[in-house]
């Protein structure tokens, strides 16, 4: 499990390679976290590469969507599986966030 | 009465590093037993690693010398999936959290039991030489 930072035209996007588990889910905070200190405001967390995620990683995303909001920025999800899109309609966070289908469209959106 | 068979029963040190592994090894046996591919993907790793980890993180509060065991018992019609801390225990209706209110949709924590609830069939807590949480899932 990973997670990879590039900046694609003023977003920062994130790949969330493995799980986001409460074993990782700090890293990823700290890593989002360290790139709105230093100024960024776009932030895109492409899940493609992801297995699951348990509650601490969804919990992770709500606190990160509302400091990179207190910021000024925001916070965009995309590539979410059959699974991890039933997670989120579970919890209903789907609500919460704006999801997009592919990476391109969520990058457009902004 | 359907037969039963234990898959695997281990014990692991309280800490969360060792989830991920558990996780593994319960969904490679629900795989050789085709089970479905969703509850292979989903419902099991999600609800067990919740399980282990309110184990680890509530029950056991980390500490290092008390150990998380967890046993998954097949059977023709369901799975099952144990998981015994150290600590006092918990009664599962009294600390399920509905998360999907208002109020709630935006808090941090309180998803966990919530899940294991939507993904299970059943979820249950009892005292049995530790604090049980026994996890049932119906494979059909």
């Amino acid at each position: 499990m990973s997670f990879s930072i590039k900046k694609q035209t003023e977003v920062v996007v994130v790949d969330v390679e493995g799980q986001l588990i409460v074993g990782n889910r700090q890293e990823l905070k700290q890593k989002v976290l360290d790139e709105l200190e230093k100024g960024e405001k776009k932030f895109l967390i492409d899940f493609s590469q992801t297995g699951y995620i348990d509650s601490s990683g969804l919990g992770v995303l709500v606190s990160l969507s509302k400091k990179i909001r207190e910021q000024g920025g925001e916070l965009r999800l995309a590539n979410l599986n059959d699974d991890l899109q039933t997670l989120f309609e579970l919890t209903k966070l789907d609500t919460l966030f704006q999801i997009s289908d592919t990476r391109e469209r969520a990058l457009e959106s902004f | 009465m359907a037969e039963s068979r234990v898959a695997f029963d281990l014990q692991i040190p309280s800490d969360v590093e060792y989830i991920e592994g558990v996780v593994e090894l319960a969904r490679q046996r629900c795989r050789e037993l085709k089970i479905s591919p969703a509850k292979c993907s989903l419902n099991i790793p999600v609800a067990l690693s919740e399980a282990l980890s309110n184990a680890i993180l509530r029950g056991n509060e980390a500490a290092g010398g008390k150990q998380v065991r967890v046993r998954a018992i097949i059977s023709d019609t369901d799975l099952v999936f144990e998981v015994v801390d150290e600590g006092p225990g918990f009664d599962v209706d009294e600390c399920t959290v509905d998360c999907t209110t208002d109020e709630n949709l935006t808090r941090e924590e309180g998803r966990g039991l919530f899940l294991m609830r939507q993904l299970m069939d059943r979820v249950e807590s009892f005292r049995d030489k530790g604090n049980v949480v026994r996890l049932t899932l119906y494979r059909e």
